[in-house]
């Protein structure tokens, strides 16, 4: 699929930049023209990861998240989010929902969110080197543009 | 984040406002805890009507507040859920653990 816009944002892993992440995102998704909902799905996806990498992937430090965000062809809109944190063990495990290592404040269901709010969801993952999310989603297009 | 609230009869009204995420998480969920633990409602009810984002902290917040109800032998109720919180919310199923009213029908 031809690639027809993009854009990379890289930002410390404080809980402040969550906001930001996902005011980003929404702007950028908005020249696809999405709807009040698709725009709500997309945000929600990008706060679930951009959390996962302050709280998962640097428990105890501040490190680098990368947000990649590309247009392609076909009204596609599609996301990486990536850390160079601690990575995760077991994979199967941490798709699971309800499952969180978070403790009380975090519900385990980051992941099964991101996998039900959009079209396409993959994760890869290597202990002590990062974590790479990769989601992408299908804006419906509507009539009556020109 | 501004939490304001009011108790009648027993019941105690919360009313969230603005954007539920990792970053104001906790501080909602001490609040909430607080005015439970203060006040101890029969009934507690958290207002989403001015909430203009949620994600999954969110349902750590109402699981949260049902945890204390429930040692209280009281009740949660939900109201006002816009769409976005509330298709978050359904994700996790809370539908099944608390009553919503007026909320999204989506």
């Amino acid at each position: 699929m031809k690639t027809e816009n993009y854009m990379n944002l890289e930002f410390p892993s404080k809980s402040a930049n969550e906001s930001f992440a996902r005011a980003a995102i929404a702007c950028f998704a908005a020249q696809l023209d999405p709807t009040l909902d698709e725009v709500g799905d997309i945000k929600t996806a990008v706060s679930e990861a951009v959390t996962n990498c302050i709280v998962h992937a640097y428990p105890d430090s501040i490190g680098p998240v990368i947000l990649r965000a590309k247009i392609l062809s076909g009204n596609v809109l599609d996301i990486v989010i990536k850390d160079r944190g601690r990575g995760i063990e077991d994979i199967e495990q941490a798709r699971k929902p309800m499952f969180t290592t978070g403790g009380e404040e975090r519900s385990g269901m980051g992941i099964t969110i991101m996998e039900s709010f959009m079209t396409e969801f993959s994760i890869s993952s290597k202990e002590g080197k990062g974590t790479s999310i990769h989601m992408k989603r299908k804006i419906v297009r509507r009539g009556g543009k020109k | 984040m501004n939490v304001t609230s009011f108790v009648q009869d027993r019941q105690l009204t919360v009313a969230l406002y603005g954007e539920i995420d990792h970053h104001s998480a906790r501080e909602i969920m001490q609040t909430v805890s607080e005015k439970i633990d203060l006040y101890m409602p029969l009934r507690c009810i958290l207002d989403f009507r001015d909430v203009s984002f949620m994600d999954s902290s969110g349902i750590a917040v109402v699981i949260n507040a049902l945890r204390r109800m429930n040692t209280l032998k009281g009740k949660l109720l939900l109201q006002n859920i816009p769409p976005q919180p509330y298709k978050v919310l359904r994700a996790a199923g809370i539908e099944k653990l608390t009553e919503i009213r007026e909320g999204c029908t989506k």
